[in-house]
């Protein structure tokens, strides 16, 4: 199997037993649209020289990899990292919007609609409507507007239509019933960006093949393979990026989740936002709010290519708490110069954690996505710390 | 005769079901109920509302169920129940449409699960004796319409507007064309739901299919805390406006009228 192959499309939209489209008869056609035009664009070498050339002139890719020499010695593997944090608008999110909004443009829509937790993917996409001259419409749950409160003005000083979400926990969760309720309005002028490998076919597959691109660079980048890759995972776009690089080697793969929203860990099967994979649910089947400090890991579940990814063995999740992934972004801060997002932190944490255990013995070498930088938290960080 | 099926978020109030049986007195042909879920992805603010004002009481599928088999002797009218697929699916559909049946309830209706999505659920639902409903929409092709049409049970819901449920000015332009193009492919009745929000759409809507659905507009009156007698005389007015839909429009003139619109 070819490095390109890896991690084939989804037969009939599932993973395994997970994935599917569970949408609005309203919105059946626009995902059978989306999915006919996304086969058609990616068979197609004009689009994948476009969108090459965005990421190049525009998104400043290939990222670098860099090795963490500091923290390497005191850990005694050898970490690099996956500098996500240094692609355009500040994370990996703009590898995907870049795709979907090359996309919309092919399909002749005019505006995209986007729902967004830390706000990285809602500037990601108001970036690429400014780029592409389409307007945006951001969903974002109003605690996460609260805590994030610089990526909102962002997102408008780009021109984008930021609209608060106030139902239920008001973050990422109602952020995307509330983008979904807000696509089936107006369907036939906008695109959905969503910004995660999850949501109904065929975005887990689209998503998870615009971020590839990590994956396929750092494997090319990386001197020596990594016997670990590991990344966050909230939907789960960095980590099925990076997976996706390495699922054809015999690298062990990582997942790590917030302790407050491992739907992995502590979840079950069910369906939300459109598929099906594992979610934190009460015993009825209401969905739970999940609790992290990090508003992109504050999500009740997972991409359905995770939840299949786990269940085959192919790749472990493992969680992290909030404290964890504080003492870990200042650590890595301290030791290697570089102030990652609170998400990246995590995946960070459990290589402290976990170096020098059986669960990661001496001499390791690791990939570590950090998925994007910590500008955006340094508010949330300063209440924390006072 | 053309058709009144109301809406009721199950388990709303403590008293929940003296709605039921007011819907029933003024009128109704049969009875929607909402069973509660967290992530309403296809309903707007009054039945996240209601959903919400549900939840927040403690309601769950069992409890409501269980009232309604306290009340069953006194329904005489067909119940609907109307929620998402994780409530379906959590332990089962075979065992959700089991509990379904066991409780009176005789029709299933699931936004959340297109036709493409449905053969587990349609053989359970069959296997328990409950009918699952499939919603067409405005963008539905011809050719899925017609699989839509053909693998309905009971009626078929025709969405009227690409949009959430919730009250509108104005009952959606797409309202009538769609209810023909399902009618044209189907000997099913057609029901009209989503923004039917005043008796004056009610007719209308009516004249151009088989009947209406009406919840927000009913579910806001409930929420604002009027009394069962009160949405008696609303789910009255209602009846009286679908009914004048069946006396004043000959079929002959429905049809030109929707035919009208299509072109």
């Amino acid at each position: 199997m070819t490095v390109l192959e890896s991690m084939a499309p989804p037969t009939g939209g599932r993973f395994g037993d997970f994935g599917g489209r569970y949408v609005p008869e309203s919105l059946v056609p626009a995902c059978a649209a989306l999915e006919t035009a996304f086969r058609e664009a990616w068979a197609d070498a004009t689009f994948h020289e476009r969108l090459a050339e965005l990421r190049s002139v525009y998104a400043g890719r290939p990222t670098a990899l860099t090795p963490a020499t500091t923290l390497s010695a005191d850990l005694g593997i050898t970490l690099m990292l996956k500098r996500e944090d240094l692609a355009h608008t500040g994370s990996h999110k703009i590898n995907n919007v870049l795709g979907q909004a090359l996309l919309a443009q092919r399909m002749g829509k005019t505006r995209l609609i986007a729902e967004t937790g830390a706000g990285q993917h809602g500037v990601a996409t108001a970036t690429a409507a400014a780029l592409f001259g389409m307007r945006a419409t951001i969903y974002m749950g109003e605690r996460d507007m609260a805590r994030q409160r610089l990526n909102v003005f962002r997102m408008e000083l780009l021109g984008a239509e930021v609209i608060p979400v106030t139902a239920g926990s008001r973050t990422l969760k109602d952020a995307t019933n509330e983008a979904m309720r807000g696509w089936v309005a107006a369907v036939e002028e906008a695109h959905f960006c969503l910004g995660s490998t999850a949501g109904p076919h065929p975005y887990p597959w689209l998503v998870r093949q615009f971020q590839r691109v990590i994956g396929e660079e750092a494997r090319a980048q990386a001197a020596v393979q990594p016997d670990v890759v590991v990344a966050c995972v909230g939907g789960g776009s960095n980590a099925a990026g990076t997976f996706a690089g390495f699922a054809d080697t015999r690298a062990r793969l990582v997942g790590v989740e917030a302790a407050g929203g491992a739907a992995m860990t502590h979840g079950r099967p069910g369906i939300v936002h459109g598929y099906r994979s594992m979610l934190l649910q009460d015993d009825q089947g209401q969905i739970l709010e999940a609790e992290s400090i990090s508003a992109g890991l504050d999500y009740p579940g997972i991409g359905p290519e995770h939840a299949h990814l786990g269940a085959t063995g192919r790749a472990e999740y493992a969680t992290v708490t909030d404290d964890e992934a504080v003492a870990a972004l200042g650590r890595l801060a301290r030791a290697e110069g570089i102030i990652c997002a609170l998400e990246s932190a995590h995946a960070v944490a459990w290589v402290l954690r976990a170096a020098g255990t059986p669960e990661l013995p001496a001499g390791s070498t690791v990939l570590l996505t950090l998925s994007g930088r910590g500008d955006k938290d340094m508010a949330t960080l300063a209440g924390v710390t006072e | 005769m053309k058709r009144l099926y109301p809406y009721l978020t199950g388990g709303i109030t403590e008293d929940w079901t003296d709605y039921l049986l007011a819907y029933q007195e003024a009128g109704a042909d049969a009875i929607e109920i909402g069973l509660p879920f967290s992530d309403p992805m296809l309903d707007g603010t009054t039945i996240q509302q209601a959903s919400d004002r549900a939840l927040r009481r403690g309601a769950t599928v069992d409890a409501i169920l269980a009232d309604l088999a306290a009340v069953r002797d006194r329904i005489t009218v067909p119940l609907f129940a109307m929620t998402y697929a994780n409530l379906v699916f959590s332990d089962g559909p075979e065992v959700f449409c089991r509990r379904l049946a066991e409780a009176g309830v005789s029709g299933l209706i699931v936004p959340d699960v297109p036709v493409d999505e449905a053969d587990g659920l349609s053989a359970a639902a069959e296997a328990a004796g409950v009918d699952l409903v499939l919603l067409a929409a405005p963008v539905t092709p011809p050719e899925r319409l017609a699989e839509i049409a053909a693998r309905s049970r009971g009626f078929v819901y025709a969405v009227s507007v690409l949009g959430t449920t919730g009250e509108r000015d104005e009952l959606a332009g797409t309202a009538a064309p769609l209810a023909a193009r399902i009618k044209a492919v189907t000997d099913l009745p057609v029901l009209i739901g989503f923004g039917i929000s005043r008796p004056e759409h009610a007719t209308t809507a009516a004249r151009a299919g088989d009947g209406v659905v009406v919840a927000s507009a009913l579910m806001r009156r409930v929420l604002d805390g009027a009394t069962p007698g009160e949405l008696l005389d609303d789910v009255a007015a209602l009846r009286a406006a679908v009914d004048q839909a069946d006396q004043e429009v000959p079929a002959d003139h429905a049809h030109a009228e929707v035919s009208g619109d299509r072109g």
